[in-house]
């Protein structure tokens, strides 16, 4: 293999034609070169997409309270019913491999009425009461001030986090709202901070024109008793929320003496499986990528079979006396195997390496461009287990490559050679 | 019949027939050849075309396979070979002169000598010692680093005949040597090989020009696939014409 004899051979043998070397080698350059910005413009658009989601816990479910269809141990069936915040302890308890468990309740909601007042401006927004582990599970960047924290729950504080669409409406150009009072459906609550949200879920105006007060003080300020409008929970990493949703659904049902089998009591949004769908598709997408990129190749490789046997013909004679000389059939076949995946692998590096070049260029582009949050399409690239995968490819093709010309190259009987013109 | 264990005998071939199909004719091309050489000989091998001398010689090189009949090499078998090991064979027992000389047009004349090495394993140089030694053992030292196509027809021969040299081979084969060459060229290339005979060295020669065959101490004469006259001749020197 690292015969420095062999290797003077092959480049002996691929010089000896330049330009059709360089033909033959194009082929594969380009296969390659394809496969390679496939799998990156399919990683790019994955980038640009998942970016959407922010840093939004995967594993997160939405539950809520419906209507009871179904009676059950003497309960009527069109009963309303809430969680209760105590609800939110005996999940905890029986249900193991949680992270987060927020309850959360709400005023407003799409269409609401104005209800939020600071002198002569009103808007309408939505105001959440929550924990501070929200802002594990739907993550905003705090611009200015802080979230709300444990003591502020402890204290039932009248404190408010603001987005930056709330602040535009109420507050001056350049005035700052923190240690300010805003008037939520006539209560007083203090500015602590301001955020801007990351997803990128549809409601992006939306998501800047919320309001969040601590939990407690929101229950007390707008007689919510120890009611929950609906829960965010998030699983540990190692545990799926998909696995445990049932489990979580049926402690509620136990809880609110809910018919076990009534299963329109509980609504429930998954996010992790909307979120395994797009990345069924995105798998999907790479599976094109390496189909049509492996088809291309094919191709080029095709190419390479074609000059080797071309090649071997033309040398038929040589080959010949290298018989006579004493040269064994493996040593033959071995050349011309060598030669093959040596010119396979020369001209794939190529094509990773232009493709790569690209891949850079993109980047460069899209890294100019401020990065909002509506691109669809970010960071392409390729990681270093794609260029291994190419690299099998490309030694197997071109083992593949070789193996046809080899067998011929052997196959004439060294007397024919020898006599070949 | 058991083969003669007599040392001296080089080669030994007893009723060796074949015959080529060429579509749904077949055509025999050698009838029943037999025949020694002893060591050291220098023989000729002469006959029409289509006589079979050409056979006879791709048999006696390995290059093909007769149908029937027995050859043994120095006391060895040449018999049901596959590839490897007639490559094998060729390489370590014989050395090969061709009328078109057949040297690898793309490898300096010391990298043509220096190949039956390379295919021997033979570290490279120690392989470059040999073959630069045997390139001026026929004149040619100064010519080693030139190609093919920048030397003369006799010093292509004579570079051929270095690299036949070059694996130490106990029998040299040569398929008419001089048949490319001018009657000077061809006179200068026949000194070379009665030199290389004189040093011991067992030579076969097919050809069918008379005074080349009379440079060599012995003629067999080939006809339609048989051996019709095999006789001691008087050596003319090559030297004497030039």
């Amino acid at each position: 293999m690292f015969n420095r004899d062999k290797w003077n051979e092959i480049i002996e043998a691929l010089t000896a034609n330049w330009f059709r070397t360089l033909l033959t080698a194009f082929g594969v350059c380009w296969g390659i070169f394809i496969l390679v910005i496939l799998l990156a413009a399919g990683k790019g658009l994955e980038n640009g997409v998942k970016r959407g989601f922010g840093d939004i816990a995967t594993n997160t479910m939405f539950m809520w309270t419906q209507i009871a269809t179904k009676p059950y141990k003497g309960l009527p069936k069109g009963r309303r019913f809430n969680f209760k915040i105590g609800d939110v302890a005996s999940i905890r308890e029986k249900v193991p491999g949680l992270l987060y468990i927020s309850p959360r309740n709400q005023l407003g909601g799409f269409g609401g009425t104005n209800n939020v007042v600071r002198g002569l401006n009103t808007g309408a927004f939505n105001v959440y009461g929550d924990y501070p582990e929200i802002i594990n599970q739907d993550p905003i960047t705090i611009t200015s001030g802080r979230f709300v924290n444990y003591g502020d729950i402890d204290n039932n504080r009248k404190v408010a986090v603001i987005g930056e669409g709330v602040k535009k409406e109420l507050f001056k150009i350049g005035e700052d709202p923190i240690g300010e009072y805003i008037k939520i459906k006539g209560v007083s609550f203090m500015v602590i901070g301001t955020y801007m949200k990351k997803s990128n879920n549809g409601d992006r105006e939306q998501g800047q024109n919320e309001i969040f007060v601590p939990f407690t003080s929101f229950s007390q300020a707008f007689n919510r008793a120890d009611n929950v409008g609906w829960m965010a929970i998030t699983a540990q990493d190692d545990h799926s929320i998909t696995k445990l949703k049932k489990n979580i659904i049926d402690v509620m049902k136990t809880n609110h003496t809910i018919h076990p089998e009534d299963n329109r009591a509980i609504g429930n949004f998954d996010l992790y499986q909307e979120f395994s769908k797009i990345n069924g598709l995105f798998i999907a997408l790479r599976g094109v990528a390496y189909f049509v990129g492996v088809l291309v190749l094919l191709s080029g490789i095709i190419g390479i079979s074609n000059i080797m046997l071309i090649v071997v013909k033309e040398r038929t004679k040589e080959i010949g006396i290298r018989r006579a000389l004493g040269a064994s059939p493996w040593s033959i076949r071995g050349q011309i195997l060598l030669e093959s995946i040596f010119l396979t692998i020369i001209s794939g590096m190529t094509g990773i390496a232009v493709s790569t070049g690209v891949i850079f260029l993109v980047n460069k582009i899209l890294d100019g461009i401020p990065a909002t949050n509506e691109t669809m399409f970010a960071n392409p690239s390729v990681d270093l287990t794609v260029v291994f995968v190419a690299l099998l490819i490309l030694i197997t093709s071109g083992l593949l490559a070789g193996l046809i010309p080899a067998q011929v190259a052997i196959k004439t009987k060294p007397i024919d050679a020898l006599r070949a013109e | 019949m058991p083969h003669n264990l007599n040392l001296s005998i080089m080669i030994e071939i007893k009723d060796l027939h074949k015959s080529y199909q060429m579509g749904s004719n077949s055509l025999h091309v050698l009838k029943g050849i037999n025949f020694n050489v002893n060591e050291g000989e220098l023989v000729s091998i002469m006959g029409s075309s289509g006589s079979g001398k050409s056979t006879l010689l791709n048999i006696l090189g390995m290059l093909d396979e007769a149908d029937s009949g027995s050859y043994f090499l120095d006391n060895i078998p040449i018999k049901n070979l596959n590839e490897k090991i007639a490559a094998r064979y060729r390489n370590k027992f014989l050395g090969f002169i061709f009328q078109s000389f057949n040297l690898i047009n793309y490898k300096n004349a010391l990298d043509n000598v220096a190949m039956p090495l390379y295919y021997q394993g033979i570290k490279r140089k120690e392989r470059t010692d040999k073959a630069l030694h045997y390139l001026e053992k026929v004149g040619l030292a100064d010519w080693a680093t030139h190609l093919p196509n920048e030397l003369s027809g006799g010093q292509k021969q004579r570079v051929a005949i270095a690299r036949a040299l070059a694996s130490e081979p106990k029998v040299l084969l040569a398929d008419e040597p001089t048949g490319a060459l001018d009657t000077k060229t061809s006179y200068e290339v026949m000194d070379l090989i009665q030199g290389i005979n004189d040093e011991g060295k067992t030579i076969l020669i097919v050809t069918h020009e008379e005074d080349i065959a009379h440079m060599t101490k012995r003629i067999v004469n080939l006809k339609d696939g048989l051996i019709i006259d095999d006789g001691i001749v008087e050596q003319v020197r090559a030297n004497s014409y030039v």
